[in-house]
């Protein structure tokens, strides 16, 4: 495209059937759009976007030698797409389109005024003329992806991603932090909703990640530093104190997975030595050295839906307390198990069951109420007494009790914080990785290339952790198996003589897409300026609305278009 | 041959199907996505909003579905249904009925000039049949593909050769009355199924009345009244004699976690849409009274107990722990009368309230039977689709390259399924990379 010639638009208005044209007179817009600066060419068609209407688009480009053509009819939000790719089969560059809402914005909005409705078309259609006139072509860059990826925490997420995406073809690293793979199924004893035992899936699982060829595992690794951007990352892995290692890598993902709260001072835990965790527990009968219990009282929710501090509810505890209390049942059916809980998170459609069948088994449950928690007390014979108030029989009651078992939350790592700021990925208001759309994007986070899985993400269960995990190994594949991507056009540029370098675009930009460097002046000293990485910018304008100096303007929306259109709208 | 098995089937047109489709369409693989109504969107197009984030749910779902519909890679059958399924993975060989529109799609521009002047009005069942729409209709404004449809048991033409006011009106002549099915053979390398859920009928609660009490509504019933799009336009007035309802009470596990032969299951979902649903009949009206009756408040998920407190605290939903045990219609005020039992305290108790909202358990689609006897898939006893290991291997069936995700698979909320359904795409991708040697890596160009 000769973007510098004059500037030769044409106006295509639609009738849109009679959503427009039964209020809008179309014709008459017409004839005006033809009297506007550049207009060489203006027509009505009854839809300009049915086969006909895009036919007639792509023959007024090569007939009336059309640089720049608008479109006045519905929502960009779903047609814009399509008249965009009519203008490029006619030879003009895309972002030289564009569209004027004259129905959902004015039609539909002034039906009862027709006239005005009019009036208001024609002053849509001369805002499009004004900003089409300066429009530029852009070019979407195109930039290459590694086809590997790198997978922090080797557990029952971070091994099932690795599996899969090997599977596709892909080369897999993964970095574990301890000296073995298998994360907190290594603790872990039976597994529900099937009463397998966690070392057997886990060996299963240990031994496909160890036999695939495409898989490079790294234990006692941790990440260092990380740069780079979507495709290209280059990742700086340290193997206990030694030699760090280079790995430039395509994506992230992340699966460390969570830690268990240790409830200290809480119910008398690390007071009394039979007051124990679920995870303590679960070690117990893992190593059979559970000893016959009389009376086993189980507390849910300790730390855990807090009224400040941990708010959430660890999805897991109910499941994981039902499934100890009948496997205790199992080992000493004569053991008395009591359950004191707030709200049974029995969700879904199986868990459902190992509640009646717990009932079924004599598991004693009572409801507590935050506002009277349960209070364990020690007796001088060594034996517990749990006392709670139970709220149906409106008193206070005692249960003497040989072991108490607390079930506690899963909670974010240690040291999450430093990797979140190694890869630059948020964590949320409960310390667990945040995603870039609670509803929509579950697994990605709003930096492109990075994903999240299992419980880094939020307490889940074993099966809900591999779904998560297929759902990153599709995540990740995808700019992976395209090799090359295109990036937005429509991105930040920085005017190098204005900014200052004060870094408000950098606190402002969600993607990382902007950094302050040093660079040299043009009068040799050093000077800080901000630097867009452009595959990484998403054109949101967040850092053009934030720089005090006007130094960063967005491509395709500059201030001299948007100010065209301001003044065509009040110009007149 | 090696270019069949690289496309893929998705059945189902819900956020769990188009998460899927556009998954394996963006890393290059074909796809065809079939649904069985005249638009995709499924049951996520009619919320209103979601739980959290309160995030308007047309407005995040739409860009996908047009996504959908834009894809180069994506073939959107619509308005089809899959019906015979024979051979293995890398070469499943599928039969799917196009059933006739009576509207040429390549002509039909959506301009909605036919609906108007249709004389027919039938119930809307996009609206849970609460308002109207024509013979000649799409499902919701913002249905994809932007075709209509005529309803051939409702329209004139179709039943007395009648009318035919359509085809006069049509400028873009799209109209064909004489349209017959299309039958659409494929190849494909594997299959993903997605064909979500329904809501048990809750006239067999019979004890709630619903169905004879007009105030008494299921929630996705209410949902539709809540939504701008809905059969009111936005205002939240109740059936019976279209006033402001001044309190709202909403009712947990409608046949779900049930002791007496309905569903045995939680739906995972229903405290967390009730409490958003309670939030918006708050703001929708700042003087109405909400309540809900639970059983066990179900707050497992990202966020959700801390939406639960925000709407304790400051909406002023109010949490009642009990199951109703009758619901009692005033035969003059259509007021209700709600008598339950109070589990904190083990009381009888009684109150009115001008509407009822109900949340019915979720169950399977009812065609779930029939598709799995054409797929030769498994169903569990509730009819859910049935994993091949509840544990390891959620998304897999009992045959290698047939794939479940979303609810059909079991209860799960909006970023499960969109998650499983990534998760399925990456399992059909697997499938299909294992079969065509570097298949994964070999997807440019397509």
């Amino acid at each position: 495209m000769k973007a510098d010639e004059e500037a030769r638009i044409g106006v295509f208005i639609c009738h849109c059937g009679i959503n427009i044209g039964g209020i809008v007179n179309v014709p008459e817009v017409v004839q005006y759009a033809k009297t506007l600066p550049n207009v060489v060419h203006a027509e009505d068609n009854l839809y300009t976007c049915s086969s006909e209407g895009i036919s007639k688009i792509k023959e007024g480009i090569g007939k009336y030698d059309l640089n720049r053509v608008i479109v006045a009819s519905c929502t960009p939000r779903t047609h814009e797409p399509l008249f965009r790719s009519a203008c490029e089969e006619a030879g003009v560059n895309k972002y030289l389109f564009e569209m004027a809402n004259i129905r959902d914005q004015c039609s539909w909005a002034h039906m009862h005024e027709p006239e005005r409705a009019t009036e208001k078309a024609k002053d849509l259609v001369r805002m499009a003329v004004a900003k089409a006139r300066l429009l530029k072509p852009q070019e979407e860059p195109e930039i290459d992806v590694t086809p590997s990826a790198l997978i922090i925490g080797g557990g029952i997420a971070g091994m099932t991603a690795a599996l899969c995406l090997a599977d596709q073809g892909f080369k897999v690293h993964i970095a574990e932090k301890e000296p073995e793979l298998g994360g907190m199924l290594r603790h872990l004893h039976k597994l529900y909703p099937t009463t397998r035992d966690a070392s057997e899936v886990l060996n299963r699982v240990v031994n496909a990640v160890k036999s695939n060829k495409g898989i490079d595992v790294l234990t006692s690794t941790v990440v260092k530093e990380a740069k780079g951007f979507i495709g290209n990352f280059e990742v700086t892995v340290q193997k206990e104190n030694a030699e760090t290692t280079n790995l430039g890598v395509g994506t992230i993902v992340v699966a460390t997975g969570a830690a268990n709260f240790e409830p200290v001072g809480m119910f008398g835990y690390k007071e009394y030595d039979n007051v124990i965790t679920q995870l303590e527990l679960e070690r117990r009968l893992k190593d059979g050295r559970l000893e016959r219990p009389d009376r086993v009282v189980m507390v849910q929710c300790v730390g855990s839906r807090q009224e400040t501090g941990r708010t959430y509810c660890s999805r897991v505890c109910c499941m994981t307390a039902l499934k100890n209390a009948l496997l205790i049942k199992e080992v000493y059916p004569d053991a008395e198990v009591y359950l004191l809980f707030r709200d049974l998170q029995t969700y879904g459609k199986e868990y459902e069951g190992y509640y009646s069948d717990a009932r079924r088994k004599f598991v004693q449950f009572i409801k507590y109420v935050p506002e009277r928690p349960p209070e364990v007390i020690s007796k001088p014979s060594g034996k517990l007494i749990v006392r709670t108030y139970d709220t149906l029989l409106d008193s206070e009651i005692e249960i003497d009790s040989d072991l108490v078992v607390l079930s506690t939350p899963l909670i974010q790592h240690e040291d999450a914080k430093e990797l979140s700021q190694i890869l630059k990925v948020p964590l949320g208001p409960n310390e667990f990785f945040f995603e870039a759309h609670v509803k929509l994007r579950p697994v990605d986070f709003a930096t492109d290339g990075i994903y999240v899985c299992g419980t880094a993400h939020g307490p889940k269960d074993v099966a809900e952790s591999i779904n998560q995990a297929y759902a990153v190994a599709s995540r990740a594949a995808v700019p992976m198996a395209v090799k090359k991507l295109r990036t937005e056009a429509i991105t930040a540029t920085v005017n190098e003589i204005l900014c200052k370098g004060c870094g408000r675009c950098e606190e402002v930009c969600e993607y990382n897409a902007i950094n302050v460097e040093e660079i040299k002046s043009a009068v040799g000293a050093p000077a800080l300026v901000a630097k867009v990485i452009e595959a990484q910018c998403k054109g949101c304008g967040s850092c053009a609305v934030a720089c005090p100096t006007g130094a960063i303007t967005m491509k395709h929306f500059t201030d001299r278009q948007i100010n065209a259109m301001i003044e065509a709208a009040i110009g007149g | 041959m090696l270019s069949e098995t690289r496309e893929i089937l998705v059945i189902g047109g819900g956020i769990a199907g188009i998460q899927a489709s556009l998954d394996l369409a963006d890393r290059g693989l074909k796809v065809y996505l079939v649904e069985k109504s005249p638009s995709i969107g499924g049951r996520m197009a009619q919320l209103d909003k979601t739980f959290p984030t309160m995030d308007c749910s047309m407005c995040i779902l739409a860009p996908k579905m047009i996504d959908c519909l834009r894809h180069p890679n994506i073939t959107l059958l619509s308005y089809s249904e899959v019906q015979e399924v024979s051979g293995s993975p890398g070469n499943f060989k599928v039969r799917i009925l196009k059933k006739p529109r009576y509207i040429d799609e390549e002509k039909c521009t959506g301009c909605g000039d036919c609906a108007q002047y249709c004389p027919v009005e039938v119930p809307n069942e996009f609206d849970m049949n609460l308002g109207v729409r024509k013979a000649i209709y799409i499902p919701f404004p913002q249905a994809v593909p932007l075709k209509y449809a005529i309803d051939e048991d409702h329209c004139l033409k179709h039943t007395l050769d009648l009318c035919g006011l359509c085809q006069k009106m049509c400028k873009a002549e799209a109209i064909d009355y004489d349209q017959k099915p299309e039958t659409i053979n494929l190849t494909v390398g594997a299959i993903i199924v997605a064909t979500g859920f329904e809501l048990f009928d809750a006239r067999k609660v019979s004890e709630y009345g619903y169905g004879r009490h007009q105030n008494v509504l299921t929630s996705l019933e209410f949902e539709r009244l809540l939504s701008a799009s809905g059969p009111t336009g936005g205002h939240l007035i109740r059936p019976s004699d279209g006033k402001i309802p001044k309190s709202v009470a909403f009712i947990q596990c409608v046949g779900s976690r049930s002791e007496r032969g309905e569903l045995p299951y939680c739906s995972s979902v229903c405290c967390t849409y009730a409490t958003k649903e309670a939030m918006l009949a708050r703001e929708h009206n700042p003087e109405c009274e909400v309540s809900i009756f639970y059983i066990d408040l179900r707050v497992f998920g990202k966020g959700f107990q801390e939406f639960v407190n925000r709407a304790e605290e400051e909406w002023g939903v109010k949490y009642v722990k009990g199951r109703p045990g009758r619901i009692i219609e005033d035969p003059k005020t259509k007021d209700l009368v709600i008598r339950y039992e109070d589990a904190m305290d083990g009381r009888m108790k009684e109150t009115t309230v001008d509407l009822v909202v109900l949340c019915p358990a979720l169950i399977p689609r009812q065609g779930n039977e029939r598709l799995a006897e054409i797929l030769k898939i498994e169903l569990d006893e509730h009819a859910f689709f049935k994993a091949k290991d509840s544990l390891l291997e959620p998304i897999d069936t009992n045959l290698s390259g047939i794939f479940i995700c979303g609810y059909c698979q079991g209860p799960k909320d909006i970023p499960e399924s969109v998650a499983q359904a990534s998760g399925a795409a990456a399992r059909a991708a697997e499938t299909i990379a294992l079969i065509t040697p570097e298949g994964g890596a070999k997807s440019e160009g397509r």
